[in-house]
């Protein structure tokens, strides 16, 4: 570890490490991806990784997790969007393919992609 | 791919309630194919001791309760892969009887308010970065960039912080007593030394966030003028040791101790010192004679430490949980930590929460809360049915015991100094109906009497001649003379004696002499102990109309002193009675109490 020799630098490294305990810290944005049996089954997990990848490529602030069968099994695997009071915006049949696409439109330019979306549900 | 954890588990109570708790969650993580997605991590203390071990899983915020090795599997598949509560391993709010998820709804932490504990619980203590990531040394970055130290002092003592370790001195004007102090060599030293029966705030502290405390040392040594610090830890808590020492180790790796701090041209570094486990090594001037390498005896102030402390040099001690609160109040400001508290005592204190209490364990309240609401509501009340709150001890061995009546007192310095008691470093004893008032303040004699140095007289003897007549009184030899001399003898011992320990020793016996007299006479005239403790005082019998003839007693009794047939009340034979008290544990009906064993003896001669 090099030594810290000014307040600058410990603030970059500060910066360097957040992303350690982002899992701790409040995200502006939570994703859920569906993992029921019929999620797995589909492809969810597959899914589920191309989603954290992007994430950390592209240093996106946001919370992933992960919730059981909804009941509409026939278009998992389904994929959550929810940030702040916005409603909650669901894409179904999501395929990795896609991840990178529902990322850059929804989480950085705030452009729901919708053709891709099959439900929005408003917040609380 | 960059490491991207989308979950992280924290687990706390990793001390020997479930120690193949950590390698299993590890185990099956990997097993599972999450590593890499889920990280598992040590964290320090939450404080839900009678629950533990828990584990909360962020970001869900979902907390899981007295965890085993066993429900590793289900918790894992449940909640990692398929994002499913396991809802019988969560908190059941024992009232309402439902299950509380998630963490945020945990009626335990709703009164809390955690700014010493702040990182317990929720980073991992050894590792630096994580303490940096949450804002750690920033702190100490903002005062060495744009503060003096006469600046830092300025806003410790406008904040209003006062001593956490038992004494409730102004911190800021100590500080200022030992910057102004002549002299080039300067030091300031950490206290540790948590010696009280059932205590355990400063071990979890320097547990769980070493990093707090020890930020809090390098902004007061800045302010003081100091270079070299002492934490003076107990040996007995090896995970404290280990932690504190791994914290300076990364500290010094990064420059934030050693030489020229942050570029500033500040130097300081921090010695751990071992304490072999003296109570009296708590008291500043004991503790310094410890560290300089002598016996743990206490020296008359003045001078005082910020005069000449150790090895004759101006010397500064905190309480570590008063160091900790230092890098708070410099990035919040003093005026935020004014709002919290009352009108004297400012911000919040620690709690550890023992004896007949549901929610055993290491709360944070504001100061000023009643001790109605701490006990029965962040702690959850008295288990057992039946069972009526009785009295409260705050402040460690050598405080005073409160009863029923003073519950809404509210819980700062002034309050419990002037209701007899102390705030101490923040014991809490709390006791039910079954508790022997007179008992209690001969057992905190004994430890007392024990843990007395002896180089004063009123503490050595005045404990001691103390001790003999509480243990006169509790075998039923007590002449109401006694009170009279008890109290003399305490008020003397409380006023001569040297230092602290000696100050407060009388507490326990002073305060239940005021609130609980009741008892004494009771044990003294009528030679009875109504609580059913003191052996030679009392005897059990059956209440012939309460009784169904279950049985049970009569199988559970080790001397076989119980006879009856079934459906027929039992009879005690109490010559044979051992007063082991099985018989009450077991009886469902409280058929069993208690009488004076002057009476038996009477039924026997006639």
């Amino acid at each position: 570890m090099p030594k810290l020799e000014s307040l600058q630098e410990l603030q970059n490294l500060r910066e360097r490490v957040q992303g350690e305990i982002k899992a701790r810290t409040q995200a502006s944005a939570t994703i859920t991806v569906g993992m029921g049996t019929c999620g797995i089954a589909a492809g969810a997990r597959e899914v589920m990784h191309a989603i954290l990848n992007e994430l950390a490529v592209r240093k996106i602030d946001a919370h992933v997790t992960t919730t059981g069968c909804i009941g509409m099994c026939s278009k998992e695997p389904l994929v959550d969007i929810q940030q702040g009071n916005e409603p909650r915006v669901t894409y179904g049949n999501v395929a990795p393919a896609m991840v990178p696409r529902i990322i850059e439109e929804h989480l950085v330019n705030g452009q729901v992609v919708n053709e891709w979306v099959i439900g929005r549900v408003a917040a609380g | 791919m960059a490491e991207q954890f989308r979950a992280d588990l924290l687990v706390s109570c990793l001390h020997d309630k479930a120690p193949d708790l950590m390698p299993a969650l590890k185990a099956e993580v990997k097993q599972r194919g999450l590593e890499g997605e889920v990280r598992v991590v040590e964290a320090g203390c939450r404080g839900f001791c009678s629950m533990g071990p828990v584990l909360l899983v962020q970001p869900d915020g979902v907390f899981y309760v007295g965890l085993q090795a066993a429900d590793v599997p289900e918790l894992v598949e449940e909640t990692l892969v398929k994002g499913r509560v396991v809802e019988r391993l969560t908190y059941k709010e024992p009232t309402t009887r439902k299950h509380v998820p998630y963490y945020k709804d945990v009626p335990f932490y709703s009164k809390q308010m955690r700014v010493v504990l702040r990182n317990c619980g929720l980073l991992n203590p050894q590792s630096i970065d994580e303490y940096i990531a949450v804002g750690g040394y920033q702190a100490l970055g903002k005062v060495l960039s744009s503060m003096t130290p006469e600046e830092v002092i300025g806003e410790i003592k406008k904040a209003g912080l006062r001593g956490r370790g038992g004494a409730g001195f102004s911190t800021g004007q100590k500080w200022e007593f030992a910057r102004k102090a002549p002299g080039d060599v300067k030091y300031i030293v950490a206290n540790g030394d948590e010696g009280d029966p059932g205590a355990f705030m400063d071990r979890s502290l320097l547990e769980g966030d070493p990093h707090g405390p020890l930020e809090g040392m390098i902004i007061g040594a800045y302010a003081i003028g100091a270079h070299q610090g002492f934490i003076y830890v107990r040996d007995e808590y090896p995970l404290a040791v280990k932690n504190i020492g791994i914290a300076i180790e990364q500290a010094r790796e990064y420059g934030l101790l050693g030489k020229d701090i942050l570029g500033s041209g500040f130097d300081f570094d921090v010695r751990i010192v071992r304490g072999a486990g003296a109570f009296v090594c708590g008291e500043e001037t004991a503790l310094m004679a410890s560290i300089e390498g002598q016996a743990g005896n206490p020296r008359p102030r003045p001078p005082f430490p910020a005069q000449k402390g150790l090895w004759g040099k101006p010397t500064n001690i905190n309480n570590v949980k008063t160091w900790a609160n230092v890098p708070v109040i410099i990035n919040n400001g003093a005026d935020w930590f004014d709002k919290i508290g009352t009108e004297t005592s400012k911000g919040t204190m620690i709690f550890s929460l023992v004896g007949k209490i549901n929610n055993t364990g290491l709360v944070e309240v504001p100061m000023g809360i009643t001790l109605r609401e701490l006990i029965f509501d962040v702690g959850g009340g008295i288990p057992g049915k039946n069972k009526e709150f009785k009295a409260v001890q705050t402040g460690g061995p050598s405080g005073g015991c409160l009863p029923a009546d003073l519950l809404d007192l509210q819980v700062d310095y002034e309050h419990l100094t002037k209701a007899g008691s102390i705030m101490g470093s923040g014991g809490m004893i709390v006791m039910d109906e079954d508790a022997c008032m007179v008992d209690i303040a001969r057992y905190f004699m004994d430890f007392l009497k024990d843990e007395s140095c002896g180089k004063c007289a009123p503490c050595r003897e005045g404990i001691r001649r103390m001790l003999e007549i509480l243990n006169r009184i509790t075998h039923g030899q007590g002449e109401m003379a006694d009170l009279e001399v008890l109290e003399t003898l305490g008020k003397v011992v409380k006023a001569t004696s040297l230092c602290g320990l000696g100050q407060t020793a009388p507490n326990p016996l002073l305060s239940t002499l005021r609130y609980f007299r009741d008892e004494y006479e009771a044990h003294i005239k009528d030679k009875f102990c109504p609580a059913g403790v003191c052996r030679d005082l009392f005897a059990y019998y059956v209440i012939p109309e309460k009784c169904p003839g279950c049985q049970l007693c009569l199988k559970a009794c080790p001397q076989d002193a119980i006879t009856g047939a079934k459906k027929v009340a039992h009879v005690i034979d109490e010559i044979k009675c051992l007063q082991c008290g099985e018989c009450v544990k077991v009886c469902r009906m409280d058929a069993i109490a208690v009488r004076p064993r002057a009476e038996v003896r009477k039924e026997v001669v006639a």
